[in-house]
């Protein structure tokens, strides 16, 4: 990492701490699914699916503490919940399957701009993990895709739950893309191949089309500045959670 | 100071060693039939061999690079050896041999799909096909149906053959 400024650095690890932030917490969201799912099939799959989000955060963790020269442990368990940066979407807790479903769609989608986008970072080793992430990610996005398809296909009180999901989660989805302090370096230095703003067009351009039908017409929405600075009294509880262990003492811990 | 081919010849030691370590998940399969292993170099003070997983999230990956660790320093070709885990250049489905592909099918998973992706125009990135069909491993059979693409380990899917009515597990294609 010695070819890059200070400040190109930093903006470099915003990015990760962002995206790997997303991936962990909408992973220990989804976990929280192993064992109640409505159906086996989706006990494995959501399951699988929450593997996943956090193997890729772990990967992105270690490309940070490489950056920044720390620890990926220390960086994922180690923070008081303010400095947590994932998107103002997760932040809310799992909330019904029709829930779940609504936002896992609107991640996804989401998330696959921004891959496809990463993929061709000039940062080498973040392009390549990307590109990995997002052959993965193919199947994450055929499951929610079919979820979303299934549940507005369903009996009138599954569509409005989720109707009423989208409606309530749109605007918070929005965050997904919101600014990064060091984007335009970014973006100068190709490590961001496109700006925040562009991909949030090509993401609404894609989702509008397929959630309006379902939940009506959206408001205008857009990524604001503080998008990954909020954080709920859902994610302090879920931090309690899935810091437990770390923080727990060895000596006094009882298995 | 090795010559080249004393080199070589420690080269090739090892890597015939990593044909004889199993997928801890997969265990008919070797490492190197499944083509996670990027490359291996040697010299007198250390060997090293670099990990491609199959997935990102894989928890096999320790156990993987434990046992190759264990196993190449057993043969006393370098004083060190070191195992790094990489995503340069990231593992892919293609990546599996033909004789591990047969493998897969003997202890009944269906290979994974082997095919062109899907050049996106948008992007310039290629885009993985995912096909509803696998062939079964038990009878050859397609009339084959996908249950779900998430099964019990991140690397497999489930499916269903209409002929044999087995179901049986597909390693993805990724």
């Amino acid at each position: 990492m010695t070819d890059l400024d200070a400040a190109t650095r930093d903006a470099l690890a915003e990015l990760l701490l962002a995206v790997a932030d997303d991936e962990f917490v909408i992973g220990f969201w989804d976990s929280e699914w192993t064992g109640i799912a409505p159906m086996l099939e989706e006990d494995v799959a959501t399951s699988s699916i929450a593997q996943d989000e956090i193997g890729h955060a772990r990967a992105l963790y270690e490309l940070l503490a490489e950056v920044t020269d720390d620890d990926a442990d220390r960086i994922a368990y180690g923070r008081e919940p303010d400095a947590y940066r994932h998107a103002a979407l997760l932040n809310h807790r799992r909330g019904d399957w029709a829930f779940s479903v609504a936002r896992r769609y609107l991640y996804e989608t989401a998330d696959a701009v921004r891959l496809a986008t990463l993929a061709r970072s000039s940062h080498e080793p973040l392009a390549q993990l990307a590109g990995k992430m997002r052959r993965e990610e193919t199947y994450h996005l055929l499951h929610a895709e079919a979820w979303l398809r299934r549940l507005a296909d369903g009996p009138p009180d599954v569509r409005d739950r989720l109707a009423d999901a989208l409606r309530q989660l749109w605007t918070d989805a929005q965050q997904l893309f919101a600014p990064l302090g060091g984007e335009e370096l970014l973006v100068t230095a190709g490590i961001l191949p496109q700006p925040m703003a562009a991909m949030h067009a090509a993401w609404t351009a894609r989702v509008r089309p397929a959630v309006e039908p379902i939940a009506g017409q959206l408001p205008d929405a857009s990524p604001a500045a503080d998008g990954r600075m909020a954080r709920s009294d859902d994610f302090r509880w879920l931090h309690g959670e899935f810091t437990m262990v770390a923080a727990g003492d060895e000596a006094t811990a009882r298995w | 100071m090795v010559t080249a081919g004393v080199q070589h010849l420690r080269e090739r030691r090892i890597w015939e060693e990593l044909a004889r370590i199993s997928d801890p998940e997969i265990p008919a399969i070797s490492l190197v039939d499944l083509g996670v292993i990027g490359s291996v170099a040697v010299d007198d003070e250390r060997a090293r061999i670099e990990i491609l997983p199959t997935f990102v999230g894989c928890p096999a990956i320790e156990v993987m690079r434990n046992e190759v660790r264990e196993r190449i320093g057993a043969l006393g070709l370098a004083d060190t050896v070191e195992v790094e885990i990489t995503f340069q250049p990231p593992w892919t489905s293609e990546r599996i041999s033909p004789t591990g592909r047969e493998r897969l099918r003997q202890s009944g998973f269906a290979p994974p799909h082997i095919g062109p992706t899907i050049p996106d125009e948008a992007s310039g990135l290629d885009e993985l096909a995912v096909l509803p069909i696998a062939e079964c491993p038990y009878c050859g059979s397609r009339n084959t149906t996908l249950e779900n693409p998430f099964g019990p380990t991140l690397c497999r899917a489930i499916y269903h053959c209409a002929d044999c009515r087995q179901p049986f597990e597909q390693m993805k294609r990724v």
